[in-house]
């Protein structure tokens, strides 16, 4: 996108824009589906089979498996959309932080903590 | 005609959902950021707008990806919330008043805004936890009429800044030429800054929210001269979302007092901020 031309990466941020969204289409479609609780139970009952239904790729469908949510985002995830994945594997706003910070949930939690500690976040 | 009283900046975080389904406004982790809004309850429970018009993002409820409105105002005389999937209990539906939502509409498209109108929306915790944060008491909340009005701020390309404030300048026009004796609020929420995704999920700024915050009342335009690209960079993707704030601050006008501030990390990923604009007329 023009208005993102040029502009240097942000590190360890993905902008989800045009190409993010149209690469995740099918991945974020099938986690929109997740609103309603008969189909998480579809998927709880046969996860791959419900991801082959929503047409996911290959590569979005092992990291669907390996609960992969940096990889998951790589591969056009939006962060509100996979909350609702992850959300059924019993992990919270706060445990998909610390998976991809690569630490510990106590560590990513005492992070915030210390933010709030100091003068300059 | 109409009065636009007032106005609040705040947080929607969802875990502040869980926080007020348990109880936990006194809990030592939640006590700093529940006592902010002190301030908030008792000029609600003093001043009794009729309206509030409530400026927030949905998160993958009512819209998907496939139809993003840039900006999608409700005119419906009831939203109902609903499951968003990820386990917060569904409130109970808010009542509307379509005839100000088709005012406000056909006020605002006149004014140069195009405006996606929803004759059915559903709201998620965007718009009803700050409604629970403003209205902790059922009954109260229940007597406000609700407008939702919904910003991209999801998939990129998003609003300016600078849209978001020319935006709610239209929205002040719009409540003061609307013919019934009403007051009116104005809630621009969401912020202030987190992040969500990627490795450096958890990210906060509290040196730019401070500045934020001190510069609202009298240099709203001070935020203009970062790009939504650069918010992100500076206050994370999801941080961004303050740019809603500007809609509230565009919408009061030049005469307004602050009544109160609060600023507290952080409620789960996040910095949350809350503030009172009260319209010097009051």
């Amino acid at each position: 996108m023009k208005s993102l031309a040029g502009k240097e990466p942000i590190p360890g941020t993905t902008i989800f824009e045009g190409r993010m969204a149209m690469k995740g289409y099918a991945l974020n479609k099938m986690c929109f589906s997740f609103n309603k609780a008969e189909n998480r139970e579809a998927f709880k009952a046969d996860e791959d089979a419900y991801c082959v239904k929503y047409g996911l790729s290959d590569a979005q469908r092992a990291a669907v498996k390996k609960r992969d949510v940096l990889a998951l985002l790589n591969l056009g995830g939006n962060i509100y959309y996979l909350a609702k994945l992850t959300g059924m594997f019993g992990l919270n706003m706060q445990d998909i932080g610390a998976q991809q910070a690569g630490i510990s949930l106590e560590k990513f939690k005492a992070k915030l903590l210390a933010a709030g500690e100091t003068k300059n976040g | 005609m109409a009065r636009l009283i007032g106005g609040v900046g705040s947080s929607h975080v969802p875990a502040i959902g869980n926080a007020l389904e348990q109880g936990l406004q006194t809990d030592p982790y939640w006590k700093p950021f529940f006592d902010g809004y002190k301030p908030v309850w008792n000029w609600m429970e003093d001043k009794k707008p009729d309206v509030a018009i409530l400026v927030y993002n949905d998160h993958g409820l009512n819209f998907f990806l496939d139809t993003m409105p840039t900006f999608a105002i409700g005119a419906a005389a009831e939203y109902q919330n609903a499951d968003e999937g990820w386990g917060l209990k569904p409130l109970d539906p808010f009542q509307g008043d379509p005839e100000f939502s088709w005012h406000l509409i056909d006020s605002l498209v006149h004014d140069e805004f195009d405006i996606t109108m929803c004759q059915e929306m559903l709201v998620d915790h965007g718009f009803t936890v700050p409604m629970s944060l403003m209205w902790p008491n059922q009954d109260t909340r229940d007597q406000v009429k609700v407008i939702p009005l919904c910003v991209n701020v999801v998939q990129y390309p998003f609003p300016t800044a600078q849209r978001c404030l020319k935006l709610g300048e239209a929205i002040g026009k719009a409540v003061a030429s609307f013919d019934k004796d009403l007051d009116v609020v104005i809630l621009g929420t969401g912020g202030l800054s987190h992040q969500l995704d990627g490795e450096r999920a958890g990210h906060t700024n509290r040196e730019f929210d401070t500045e934020f915050l001190e510069k609202l009342k009298d240099e709203p335009e001070w935020l203009l001269k970062y790009s939504n690209y650069e918010l992100a960079k500076i206050v994370g993707p999801q941080g961004v979302e303050m740019i809603m704030w500007l809609i509230m601050r565009g919408a009061l006008g030049g005469n307004i007092r602050e009544l109160s501030r609060n600023y507290h990390i952080p409620i789960s990923n996040t910095a949350a901020g809350v503030i009172l604009f009260e319209n010097d007329a009051v």
